[in-house]
């Protein structure tokens, strides 16, 4: 039999995709006809069913490297928007009418209101009349609800609703229905109608507010959905195109005029402009970029207009990766919800067996009207009782937290990071790229024994040219500009070395990299092979190289905070280079922030003690962990957290993934479009230093948040609970009105959402 | 004691014992998946122990059929996983776990369990 479907299909992004994808399911034996359409992205076969399968169709779309989503309804973001604003309307309509008609009921049947109301709404099958719709309408999805949960054998917040207000319900109809038995048994037939109609537009009316609420608690991460652009303007064969996003392809030119949005990410290739780049980063001020430099998908364009080469596109873009990092943040628990799982997975049950010892004991103990008071408390305890508040306590400040994260450029990986960041005590620095900017120069060139500063410049370079430290490129680079006007051939060399990155300067023989302590290798001078070492003290103590005369301008460049390179040829120490990396404009006042929280900060490097603490003394960190090789970060990370301290560790995320993930908290500067960086339990886009604080802060401020949320959830219940049930009536007279125990349940679970949202406006920079 | 006060105290403490068993005692029925389950999300969900193998993708499809606004958010707290399920709709979770254990997950807040075994 032939059959015609429609399904979408997950990851197109060019018209050769459709050729690939027809030609794959085309290929499924008893496919007939199939068309790929890349605008709508679904594919329509028509095949004969008594062959084909869905998994067969499935599994041709995913052989070619697709996903195919049969039996997938796919609805838009606006669909499900539309349902959602049908459920609140819905919603409103149950609140106005069960409240309504509530108060009708309450008007004709309540002592002090009585007097005033109509004879007809006083009148008890007037009551029954009005209550019913209420009762079975308007709470039908707490029956519904209770019954599914029933099958289950699990009970929830509807059950105990259910529960109160069919009891209150059905001995009220029984009151009307039957009064003279009720007179007969000593009872005043009294019915108690308003009781579960109001109380079930109060909680219908708890339930509207806190849908709208929590709707409020996952707005950063539909922010950021939002930023997404939806078309990108490729230039193509000389002309320029508008397409849709998905059809970008990596390598595509794409051209970003003033006022527009970069959709992409990539690499300027033409122009220059200013960027506004505070949506991801959360920086105010924008920045200038120019060719060569990296543009960001999702940031928008002030100034200029440019044309950038497409370098990550879909999931790979930064902004796809901060959505998922946030969406996964979202979704994971913290440590500190374990109790209020723990305890509301017992809550119901224990809720309904304590309303049934509530009534048992006022039936049994109870002095006049035993019935009607242990229905009515009854009713209060299976009414004040309120799980929802526990479940929503952690997990709507944890949305708002890492959204509010996400928003200044900090992205938390999981809850439990947001909830361990508010416990360091001591907060370690790499140097490099953290403190620093990471871009040495340099700055001085000291020469010894008669050579010129130009040749040694040239022998470190060419040493330093196999090497991918930073330094070795400032030496290239300072090189290159020294010869800049030279026309000696030598000279010429290193400036297309430096332009090109990587060229031969001199012939380098027995090339060796000590790390930590420098290079060493054999270069070829007028014909001759001679030994040169390039590095610091520790090498040239490891060389056996004597230096002492030297000592003196060695000390007075490192007080300065300058890292210096000794040059040592087989005949002698033939000169010194300083370099200096310059310390980044945060450092200062991020150091700052920290110490005013009482946090202890260190720095740790590869530098001499004299380099370190001369860097130290400019940024304000006062314990420094110097001469440290790079596989020994790790190790000093441990010996602090040995003295009891709970450490963070910041880094590049790159060099220092051990140390960052031995530390309790590891926190990478992002760099480039990495913004998962794998080992680090906090990263910050911006690379701005304050914002080492500010996650702290956040990290503070969500946890007192959470905090006095499980506090009023718990005390909440843990106090009400026993007041519903009378333990106070013995003493003082007072009982719980089963509706202000509604009022009651409906503004708490309101209270600790809104409490969570108050997070959104406290300042964390 | 009146005879009805004790009637009423009989049954208050059967009712209390039968809720303790009804609700606290349900023994756990373990699904074993390979591949694919369709879990329904209707007061709760079914099957509400899955087993599935260690180290292979499984595609778990959750279908809501329940319009409780407590069900409509699935969160598999050691997957980082938290999903919107509109209402009778599939929403496909793919699990690859990397380790053995029991992983409870629940709705968004906390009310309703289902558990996965990974084997």
């Amino acid at each position: 039999m032939e059959t015609k479907k429609t399904f979408s299909i997950k990851g197109m992004h060019c018209a050769s995709c459709v050729a690939v994808l027809e030609g794959s399911l085309k290929q499924v034996e008893g496919v007939v006809e199939a068309t790929v359409n890349l605008a709508t992205e679904k594919a329509t076969v028509v095949y004969d069913s008594t062959k084909v399968t869905d998994e067969k169709l499935s599994s041709a779309v995913s052989n070619v490297g697709y996903r195919a989503l049969i039996g997938e309804e796919i609805r838009t973001e606006d669909e499900e928007k539309k349902e959602k604003e049908r459920e609140l309307r819905d919603l409103r309509n149950k609140v106005f009418v069960s409240l309504f008609l509530g108060g009708l009921i309450l008007w004709g049947s309540f002592p002090g209101l009585i007097k005033t109301a109509p004879l007809f709404l006083q009148n008890f099958w007037v009551q029954l009349l009005l209550a019913t719709p209420v009762q079975f309408w308007a709470g039908f999805g707490f029956y519904r609800a209770t019954i599914s949960a029933l099958k289950h054998r699990t009970a929830n917040m509807d059950t105990l609703v259910t529960i109160g207000t069919t009891v209150a319900y059905i001995y009220s109809a029984f009151v009307t229905l039957l009064p003279q038995f009720v007179v007969s048994i000593g009872i005043e037939p009294m019915p108690y109608f308003d009781t579960a109609a109001i109380i079930i537009g109060l909680i219908l009316l708890g339930r509207y507010f806190e849908a709208k609420a929590k709707a409020g608690t996952s707005e950063a991460i539909k922010k950021l959905i939002g930023l997404q652009a939806k078309t990108a303007r490729v230039v193509r064969d000389g002309k320029e195109i508008d397409i849709l996003i998905s059809e970008v392809i990596i390598g595509d030119s794409i051209r970003v005029r003033p006022g527009e949005k970069i959709p992409v990410d990539g690499i300027i290739v033409e122009g220059e402009s200013s960027i506004d780049e505070s949506m991801i980063t959360g920086e105010s001020m924008p920045t200038d970029k120019t060719v060569g430099d990296m543009v960001v998908g999702a940031t928008m364009n002030k100034t200029g207009s440019f044309i950038f080469k497409t370098t990550k596109v879909g999931q790979e873009t930064m902004l796809a990766q901060i959505i998922k990092l946030v969406q996964e943040a979202q979704g994971s628990k913290a440590p500190i919800q374990r109790l209020a799982d723990l305890v509301s997975s017992y809550f119901v049950p224990v809720v309904l067996m304590l309303a049934i010892g509530t009534f048992v004991v006022w039936y049994d103990f109870g002095s006049t009207q035993a019935l009607t008071y242990a229905i009515l408390n009854m009713v209060a305890v299976l009414i004040i009782a309120c799980p929802c508040a526990m479940g929503l306590a952690t997990p709507t400040a944890i949305m708002v937290g890492t959204g509010k994260g996400a928003e200044h450029g900090i992205l938390i990986k999981d809850a439990e990071s947001l909830e361990t960041a508010h416990k360091i005590n001591t907060i370690i620095f790499d140097k490099t790229g953290t403190l620093t900017k990471g871009e040495p120069s340099v700055t001085n060139v000291v020469a010894f024994g008669g050579e010129d500063k130009d040749s040694i410049l040239h022998y470190a370079a060419a040493l330093e040219k196999s090497s991918e430290h930073p330094v070795a490129r400032a030496i290239v680079a300072f090189a290159a500009s020294l010869g800049k006007l030279s026309s000696h051939p030598l000279d010429k060399a290193i400036r297309d070395k430096a332009q090109a990155d990587n060229i031969e300067l001199l012939n380098v023989k027995g090339f060796n990299v000590i790390p930590g302590k420098g290079l060493e290798g054999e270069i070829e001078v007028d014909g001759n092979l001679k030994k040169y070492f390039f590095g610091n003290r520790a090498l040239m103590t490891e060389k056996h190289i004597v230096f002492d005369t030297y000592e003196a301008d060695i000390q007075k460049l490192e007080a300065e905070g300058k890292t210096v390179m000794i040059l040592v040829s087989e005949t002698g120490v033939l000169g010194l280079i300083a370099v200096a990396d310059t310390v980044k404009e945060s450092s200062k006042g991020g150091i700052e922030a920290l110490e005013r929280m009482g946090i202890e900060t260190v720095m740790i490097t590869g530098d001499n003690t004299r380099t370190a603490m001369a860097i130290a003394q400019e940024i304000g960190i006062k314990r420094v962990l110097a001469e440290v090789l790079p596989d020994q970060k790790e190790a000093e990370v441990r010996k602090i957290q040995a003295e009891g301290r709970v450490v963070a560790m910041v880094g590049d995320g790159i060099n220092d993934a051990p140390a960052l993930a031995a530390a309790d908290v590891g926190i990478a500067m992002g760099s480039g479009t990495d913004v998962a960086i794998e080992a680090a339990d906090i990263t910050l886009i911006n690379k701005d230093l304050k914002s080492v604080a500010a996650a702290i802060v956040l990290s503070k401020k969500t946890m007192r948040t959470i905090r006095l949320n499980l506090f009023w959830a718990f005390g909440y219940n843990i106090i009400l609970i026993p007041v519903a049930m009378g333990v106070l009536y013995p003493f003082f007279g007072i009982l719980l009105n089963p509706i202000f125990a509604s009022v009651a349940m409906a503004t708490s679970s309101i209270s600790v959402v809104a409490n969570s949202l108050l997070l959104k406006r406290k300042k964390i920079i | 004691m009146s005879p009805d006060k004790i009637v009423v105290t009989m049954v208050g403490l059967s009712g209390m014992a039968f809720v303790f068993w009804f609700f606290l005692m349900k023994k756990e029925k373990e699904v074993q998946v390979s591949g694919s389950v369709d879990i329904v999300v209707e007061g709760g969900y079914s099957p509400e122990v899955i087993s599935i193998a260690k180290g292979k993708t499984t595609k778990i499809n959750f279908i809501r059929k329940d319009p409780s606004g407590c069900l409509e958010e699935v969160v598999l707290g050691d997957f980082k996983i938290r999903k919107t399920l509109p209402l009778n709709q599939k929403v496909i979770i793919e699990l690859t776990p990397q380790r053995s254990g029991e992983f409870v997950y629940s709705c968004g807040m906390g009310m309703y369990h289902g558990k996965i075994v990974v084997k």
